[in-house]
């Protein structure tokens, strides 16, 4: 019978099947970032037990750490604290962390394909919701409780039942101003917020195929917020020339041998799905969210839907959204008035991310009742960027150059929503109070879409600004 | 290993209903209450921005203090991995939760933390909810063996699957120790895979 990535994956990590049924899962990469662990760490030191293979995890510091001034100690003191228990308890299990001095720090979505560390048929597991990211190397990643990485650490396992799989194809031609950020979040309009609970998803089809690898992780990592806890693209070529050279991918005839390997474990043709869903690349054209959830999203031609439009359960929190948000029922999405543009996060703050929104911050200067900020996803992307002068090319924009980190996807650093600022974000999430303030507001677009917004003071349509 | 203190077969108490869909963890414990090297301040913070936006939410409510049975509606949990929202709940006092549907790591984790999390039906959830307003010093039983679950004169269904029903009434579900019962066969699978030999 023709097998899924995701049967091969999970076979081959499956040390044996738990008294209680589920699976006893190897996990091949660990990753941990200094929010989610320090607790873990604790569990493990009262436990008395050691971390059971301490070359399969690896660490960094993004969350909580300033993007302005990073000289140590930071400001903020709880910040602060959280970075010294970090980088005690990796020198105490002896395991390595990609701190500043390294020059590879960065958001940890972001430094794991780009250090190549995540590679197809592993299985991955981080303290983060978002590792789903990882998938577009074909790997199986998940995130985990801060308990379950007690247990990563402390047997490089976890106990896991076996998902779902649904097939989302999307086929056709994106137009142009369309990026894989329009494309993740119309999936995640037309399945619903829920729609992916219990499933992985395998993303596929000819604009999947046709994605570079950055595209690909942009898809991925937004899974979670589908409902699904697993997502990944099948690797091809463009998953091995991406592979190829990276610090920890395989060198010289080794590489060859993975290259082979990792083709071998791709979904077989004719294999069985769950389910498939199909989605018509043509008609996606760029989205804004205008709600509280990253499904409640129009096209940027769209007016703000009204509630009686929902099913009967899901009107409240309808309401709930027109009302935190200020939007009137069948207002246009366009024009609505933004006070803070953020591009940046574990879904757009890589480099392709940064070039696109350089390319529409050369068409203006950020309006003046607007706060931009670009964050790169890491040092090294950082870096890149800046030897290409897209740094000059956002300052002289007025948009301000940051340091790498988290930033203002969370609040968990000085940059942050003030009031009911409304925001213009290419981050994942527009929960209330996600970017910092309880009572701050949450535009998710495209980077294209937020530089554009940055440029218009309101929330623009970017092919209008491109053509 | 020594389970018995660890079966979660079956809870009473009184309960607290929260109705609304797609209440997510950073709704559950804001991030900037994440700042912390510990979970334990983290009861105190449970629901913070939502409680201050909303006089009537019941986690405000004295009449429901001391509940430990949360009803919730749909999607309850989804958002981040933070274990944070778990735990700030269990602090405040939940120890079973019933609702329509689960964020997926928002339900492993309260597995991991021995708190069930049942679904039930729309109906039944919101009949559930109406019923302990009424009467919020009524007790709920939560029958995770029996999956269902009791108060006044009814019964209805609430479903856990297999595995984590099992792990909850085993008392197993905290894990560690269940893993590493494999012993040096987590290696000998490890060692089979190519990218660990080395290609
Ligand atoms: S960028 Fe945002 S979503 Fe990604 S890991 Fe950081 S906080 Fe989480």
């Amino acid at each position: 019978m023709a097998r899924t990535l995701l049967d091969k994956v999970w076979e081959a990590h499956t040390v044996r099947t738990l008294p209680s049924g589920q699976t006893q899962l190897l996990i091949g990469l660990h990753l941990i970032h200094e929010v989610t662990t320090p607790q873990a760490f604790q569990m493990l030191k009262d436990g008395k037990l050691k971390v059971r293979m301490p070359e399969r995890t690896f660490g960094t510091l993004d969350h909580i750490i300033p993007t302005t001034d990073q000289t140590r100690p930071y400001a903020d003191p709880l910040a602060e604290e959280m970075a010294v228990h970090m980088i005690r308890n990796m020198t105490e299990f002896n395991l390595p962390l990609f701190d500043m001095s390294t020059g590879k720090q960065g958001i940890v979505h972001v430094i794991g394909p780009e250090l190549g560390l995540s590679q197809p048929g592993m299985t991955i597991a981080c303290g983060d919701s978002h590792t789903s990211t990882h998938g577009a190397v074909g790997a199986i990643a998940f995130g985990i409780g801060t308990t379950q990485v007690r247990d990563v650490l402390a047997t490089q396992c976890l106990s896991m039942a076996k998902p779902k799989l649904r097939q989302v194809r999307v086929e056709g031609a994106l137009s142009k101003g369309v990026y894989a950020k329009d494309v993740i979040l119309a999936i995640i309009n037309n399945l619903g917020v829920k729609g992916g609970v219990g499933y992985a998803y395998e993303y596929a089809g000819s604009v999947i195929d046709r994605m570079t690898m950055e595209e690909r992780l942009t898809i991925c990592n937004m899974s979670i917020e589908g409902g699904a806890r697993f997502g990944y693209v099948n690797p091809d070529a463009t998953t091995i020339e991406y592979l190829r050279g990276r610090q920890y991918a395989p060198a010289g005839a080794a590489f060859d041998k993975a290259a082979a390997w990792w083709k071998s474990i791709a979904t077989e043709s004719g294999a069985a799905f769950d389910d498939v869903a199909r989605l018509d690349g043509a008609a996606i054209e760029p989205v804004v969210t205008w709600g509280i959830n990253p499904g409640m999203s129009v096209g940027v031609s769209q007016r703000i839907p009204a509630p009686e439009s929902a099913p009967e359960p899901d009107r409240p929190t309808f309401r709930e959204a027109l009302a935190h948000m200020g939007f009137q029922a069948g207002q246009p999405i366009k024009g609505a008035k933004i006070d803070v543009a953020f591009v940046g996060s574990c879904t757009n703050g890589r480099l392709s991310d940064l070039r696109i929104a350089a390319e529409v911050a050369k068409k203006g200067k950020v309006a003046k009742s607007v706060r931009a900020l670009i964050v790169p996803g890491s040092q090294q992307v950082a870096k890149a960027a800046e030897a290409e002068g897209l740094h000059e090319i956002f300052h002289a924009a007025g948009f301000q150059w940051r340091k790498a980190g988290c930033s203002m996807c969370l609040g968990m650093n000085p940059d942050q929503l003030v009031g009911r600022e409304m925001s213009a974000s290419s981050s994942n999430r527009n929960f209330i109070g996600r970017q910092g303030s309880p009572t701050g507001r949450t535009l998710l677009m495209s980077p294209a879409m937020v530089a554009a917004a940055a440029i218009t003071g309101a929330v623009a349509d970017v092919r209008e600004i491109l053509r | 290993m020594n389970t018995t203190d660890y079966k979660r077969r079956q809870m009473t108490g009184r309960g607290i209903p929260l109705p609304g869909n797609d209440i997510d963890t950073d709704r559950i414990i804001p991030a900037r209450f994440l700042k912390e090297v510990t979970f334990q301040t983290m009861g105190e913070h449970v629901f913070e921005d939502a409680k201050k936006q909303n006089p009537e939410h019941p986690f405000n409510s004295p009449v429901y203090k001391g509940a430990s049975v949360l009803v919730v509606g749909q999607n309850f949990g989804c958002g981040s991995s933070r274990e944070h929202a778990p735990q700030a709940l269990m602090r405040w006092g939940i120890a079973a939760i019933v609702g329509g549907s689960f964020g997926e790591i928002f339900f492993g984790n309260c597995v991991m933390l021995g708190i069930p999390c049942l679904v039930a039906s729309q109906a039944d959830l919101e009949l559930l909810q109406r019923e302990i307003s009424r009467s919020p010093q009524s007790p709920v039983a939560v029958d995770v063996e029996k999956q269902e679950v009791r108060f006044g004169d009814r019964t209805i269904k609430a479903t856990v699957p297999d595995g984590p029903r099992n792990q909850l009434v085993g008392g197993t579900w905290d894990s560690t120790a269940v893993l590493l019962e494999a012993g040096t066969a987590i290696e000998t699978t490890a060692r089979k895979l190519p990218y660990v030999a080395g290609f």
